[in-house]
């Protein structure tokens, strides 16, 4: 049980006090809130654009931080639950013609419902055989999406396109903006819900499990159950996140839903700062904006500068985003007592 | 100081009445983002890593053809500035670059982007920004749509042409035929099948004995070689890419099926495919081609291939000259000079792809001779001629008419 539970006590950094330690403080939050609400007025419509997939992929690296974070569980199967919000999504609008903010909550149910089957059985492994098996469902999803039963709706190796919603109400903002503070409201709300469900009872099942499967059933927390709603609200978000994602790209296809995506979450948790849920949208910029300044640095070597950049992450502050927040906090608290 | 300022005020002020007055004259430079006087900025997207980053050859090609151009004084003055972005064939990454490259970058228009569903991503959003995405590496049929999609453009002759060429070949000449079809199960391989299927008519049922699908992650496709001999069939048209066409071509040998073998030009390479798959084993193969085939000793002393060869050695040295992928580059990215010369002055967005549209049998040194580049306000695929040929020996032997099999999209 691994490597969830080295990375939470091994280094004082992180130690205990996890309710606490999973958000930030009500200051800082305000800033970043600020910072969110105000940054578009001032940016050109591209930004706003990568700023929307901030979030969206912030989203789903922070459904991975409840699983891995919250219930030491590990998956690397998030890409087909994101795959399969996209789809959600993507099919109710373009063959039935629903509401797009109508689609979320149905593609949110709809991939809760299939995490939560897929715990079902994932509950007999752990560890790195639970990561496998999700890996299994990373790999088939590509394919199954483009299997000609589904092909009616999928629209195969094709993809559909989707038509991206304009603002409601007559409201002036571009269609970047508007899904861009539509984006924002969503994640602020599954932020707050997220934080809230962690400090609850479930969430104090869910981390008596990670640190300790045993003493959790010995103290009557139903581990199965906690550990497949585990699952399922991880699911669940990233399904949301996916659909999000397929109103922003406008466009779904099997290609994009690849292991990689999955891989990529992982590593945006990792960096994030695992089990700290305001790292999560740090774990997303590295994954979204790393790569290209890899890409910058040279064209020929971009894998291997992303490599690079990222060993030297692990290397330098091995619990991520998470490590170089406490440092700041110690800092300030210094030079507040001189 | 003012005084000045006020002479030269009036002079501009006199030189634009006459700019304005004398109309055509002095055809006004017209220009939308991306181009001045001095830069043409072109945008490109390509799969430098990832799944299909073979492919990647394609964009240092055309990098290395536009420092050529450059290095020659570039195109009416102007020289180009050549962006090329990494998706890994991702299409939510291909979006991001897309609009990385329209509205950070400001590019005149995006070339050559590459892969099927990567422009599909951002096909919807080039149009509604009404900003070019020419000449897009795809080989699907759905590229030609002016009517609903009147800023992209294809490039090479579509898969569905080519399997209507073959279907025609056979309908004429094998009436009888019994066949067997091995297609990669995605968008490239279900094209060419709907192409053939079509180009067979109502045939298509009768004459088609099998098809077999396969996935591009299976180590091997011998087993589908056996199950398509077991049916019967004496004619086999192969939809496979390079590494697969090979194994097919050699394990019909080891079991000795021999149809008629019909290989699709994807992976009609002598380098790439047919040596590999050892050359006794490739004879009397059928297949079609567009491009003059680098590794084809035919072309040792045709200018064409001359010209390729010292462009790679001052531009590109290190290009593996056996690689179809250079000789495509090198050819569209002359495609795209073509265009932007005959813009002239006017470099905006709407002169681009009026003069991309109005291409008129333009040869170039790369295509097979007697090919040549057409297009129209309705016909948007402006290579859509093929020629058959059979291998020989070791080379391919080109028989029959230059044939056009154009299709829309």
């Amino acid at each position: 049980m691994s490597a969830a539970e080295e990375v939470v006590t091994e280094a004082p950094a992180v130690e205990a006090v996890p309710k606490r330690a999973m958000t930030l403080g009500y200051g800082t939050s305000l800033v970043v809130l600020a910072a969110l609400i105000l940054t578009p007025l001032f940016v050109k419509n591209f930004i706003i654009f990568q700023m929307t997939m901030l979030l969206i992929y912030g989203l789903a690296v922070l459904a991975l931080n409840i699983l891995t974070g919250g219930s030491g569980q590990f998956s690397l199967g998030q890409s087909a639950f994101y795959a399969i919000g996209a789809y959600t999504t993507a099919i109710l609008m373009e063959h039935f013609n629903v509401n797009y903010a109508l689609t979320l909550p149905v593609a949110g149910v709809i991939c809760f419902a299939a995490g939560f089957l897929f715990g079902q059985p994932a509950l007999r492994l752990s560890g790195v055989y639970l990561a496998l098996a999700t890996f299994a469902l990373a790999t088939a999803m590509p394919q199954l999406l483009k299997l000609g039963f589904f092909e009616h709706w999928t629209g195969g190796v094709q993809g559909l396109v989707v038509t991206k919603p304009d603002a409601p109400f007559g409201l002036p903002l571009s269609q970047d903006m508007w899904l861009y503070y539509f984006t924002l409201a969503i994640t602020i709300g599954i932020y707050i819900a997220s934080v809230n469900l962690l400090r609850s009872r479930s969430g104090r099942a869910f981390m008596a499990i990670r640190d300790n499967e045993i003493a959790a059933s010995a103290m009557g927390v139903d581990v199965s159950l906690y550990k497949t709603l585990a699952f399922g609200v991880s699911a669940g978000i990233t399904g949301v996140a996916g659909g999000l994602g397929a109103i922003a790209v406008q466009f779904v296809a099997p290609d994009g839903y690849t292991i990689t995506l999955a891989i990529s979450l992982f590593l945006g948790m990792v960096v994030g700062g695992v089990g700290w849920l305001p790292g999560s949208i740090v774990g997303s910029a590295f994954i979204i904006f790393v790569p290209n300044i890899a890409e910058g640095i040279s064209k020929g070597l971009s894998g291997a500068v992303f490599g690079v950049l990222l060993f030297l992450v692990i290397f330098l502050v091995p619990h991520g985003a998470r490590q170089v927040a406490l440092i700041a906090q110690q800092l300030a608290a210094k030079l507040k007592k001189n | 100081m003012s005084a000045i300022h006020l002479r030269l005020g009036a002079l501009a002020a006199a030189v634009a009445l006459l700019a304005v007055s004398s109309g055509h004259a002095l055809a006004q430079k017209r220009y939308d983002v991306g181009a001045t006087d001095t830069e043409i900025k072109i945008g490109n997207i390509m799969p430098y890593s990832g799944p299909a980053s073979a492919y990647g050859v394609i964009g240092k090609t055309e990098a290395a053809y536009f420092n050529k151009i450059n290095a020659e004084g570039g195109i009416n003055g102007r020289k180009i500035n050549f962006i090329s972005y990494d998706d890994a064939y991702s299409p939510p990454k291909t979006v991001e670059q897309a609009r990385k490259l329209v509205e950070s970058d400001e590019v005149l228009l995006i070339f050559n982007s590459l892969g099927t569903p990567p422009n599909t991503a951002i096909q919807k959003y080039m149009n509604q920004k009404k900003v070019p995405q020419l000449f897009v590496a795809t080989g699907a049929t759905k590229w030609n749509d002016p009517k609903d999609f009147p800023w992209t453009m294809g490039w090479q002759p579509n898969y569905q042409s080519e399997s209507i060429i073959y279907a025609r070949y056979i309908l004429k000449n094998h009436p009888n035929a019994r066949i067997a079809v091995l297609y990669q199960n995605d968008d490239y391989g279900k094209d060419y099948l709907k192409g053939f299927k079509d180009g067979l008519g109502s045939k298509a049922a009768s004459m088609i004995m099998i098809e077999e699908s396969y996935e591009v992650s299976e180590p091997s496709i011998d087993s589908h070689i056996v199950k398509l001999w077991s049916s019967g069939a004496d004619v086999f048209f192969n939809i496979t890419t390079p590494k697969f066409a090979a194994q097919a071509i050699k394990k019909n040998a080891e079991i000795g099926w021999k149809p008629l073998h019909f290989l699709n030009n994807v992976s009609s390479s002598v380098g790439s495919v047919l040596k590999p798959a050892g050359l006794e084993n490739a004879q009397d193969i059928i297949s079609s081609n567009y491009l003059k085939d680098p590794t084809d000793p035919q072309w040792k002393n045709d200018p064409g291939m001359i010209a390729w060869n010292e462009f790679l050695d001052k531009y590109y040295p290190e290009a593996n000259r056996s690689d179809a992928a250079v000789m495509y580059g090198y050819t569209v990215a002359q495609g795209m000079v073509h265009v932007l010369k005959a813009c002239g002055d006017n470099l905006t967005h709407e002169n681009i792809m009026k003069q991309a549209a109005s291409i008129r049998d333009l040869e170039l040194g790369g295509l097979l001779p007697g090919i040549k580049v057409n297009t129209s306000p309705t016909d948007f695929a402006p290579l859509a001629q093929l020629q058959l040929m059979r291998f020989k020996g070791d080379t391919w032997e080109r028989f029959g008419d230059i044939l056009s099999g154009d299709v829309g999209g």
